[in-house]
């Protein structure tokens, strides 16, 4: 009976951080990048115009592709990596929050328009 | 009773994705909480990690279709130019709000806010969804994981809430009208 719970509550096999660890950055690298696009894109007329993916939604097609496109590209390499690997979770959680409240404040316009 | 095509569309990208998305989202907090990170160490039991899942993968194609829509169907509509000379901008809401300053706000923080932060919201809630498809109940043998997947579950969510305010306030004082007029039902006569 307690050999039953003990099994019950612990998973068998505990798989390697890695995959989840290059899922976090990566996420944490495509909010930074949105908001880097979102900066040059604002700042630069030719960066502007190049950002231009469709006319219709102008420069905002373009800067979300490039971060979305950017990101799984950071994802599919990190987790290429890290999948079969144990990574120390705590710096890439630290890189990975740092990046993700950069994304977030420097999306805010009164801040995006200090650069 | 009628609303236009782009009202339409506009609900169903705010009160049809967005606002579900954001109701959604507590409920995730509390089952992410609630299954793996209190001090209850049976595990999640096979139906409710299957829940989880599902759960998570219909909150991230809720934000992917909120921006989609957004971005590709409502976004153009909002900054569409008027030809010169044109004296009512009710079919122009970026330029109506721009034409005063009382609402100019609302486009140059608002709508510059909203068009790029509500994509955090899809990033972070997919990531979110992947790392419990991935690693489901093992993911009580990592605290790191299941605390970042939170944190970036809050932040989606507070991501979401900027967009769904700024959309809300944005549509109450230019709001995106035209296009076909669909009548919904015939009111009573008087």
């Amino acid at each position: 009976m307690s050999l039953q719970n003990a099994s019950a509550s612990v998973p068998t096999a505990t798989r390697p951080n890695g995959a989840g660890a290059a899922a976090i950055l990566a996420a944490g690298v495509g909010t930074f990048l949105l908001a880097v696009f979102a900066i040059l894109a604002d700042q630069s007329a030719a960066i502007k115009s190049l950002m231009i993916f469709w006319k219709p939604t102008g420069p905002l097609s373009g800067v979300t592709t490039c971060a979305i496109v950017l990101w799984l590209v950071a994802w599919a390499i990190l987790h290429g990596r890290w999948r079969n690997r144990s990574v120390v979770l705590t710096r890439v959680n630290a890189a990975a929050f740092a990046l993700l409240i950069l994304g977030l404040l420097l999306t805010f316009p009164p801040i995006a328009d200090l650069f | 009773m009628e609303i236009t095509a782009r009202s339409l569309w506009a609900l169903i990208h705010g009160m049809g994705f967005g606002a579900l998305y954001l109701l959604a989202g507590s409920g995730a907090l509390v089952e992410l909480y609630r299954g793996y990170c209190t001090h209850n160490q049976a595990l999640p039991s096979e139906r409710d990690e299957k829940f989880l899942r599902i759960y998570l993968v219909a909150m991230a194609a809720l934000a992917w279709l909120a921006v989609l829509t957004g971005a590709y169907i409502i976004y153009p509509w909002y900054r569409a130019v008027p030809p010169p000379g044109t004296a009512n901008l009710a079919a122009f809401p970026q330029r109506l709000l721009m034409a005063s300053p009382t609402t100019s706000g609302w486009h140059s923080i608002g709508m510059e806010w909203k068009e790029h932060v509500a994509w955090i919201a899809p990033i972070s809630i997919t990531m979110a969804a992947s790392v419990a498809l991935q690693y489901g109940r093992n993911l009580k043998n990592h605290p790191q994981l299941r605390s970042a997947v939170l944190v970036f579950v809050w932040i989606s969510l507070l991501a979401a809430c900027v967009a769904g305010f700024f959309g809300a306030m944005i549509n109450k004082n230019a709001p995106v009208e035209g296009g076909p007029v669909i009548h919904i039902v015939q009111g009573e006569q008087k």
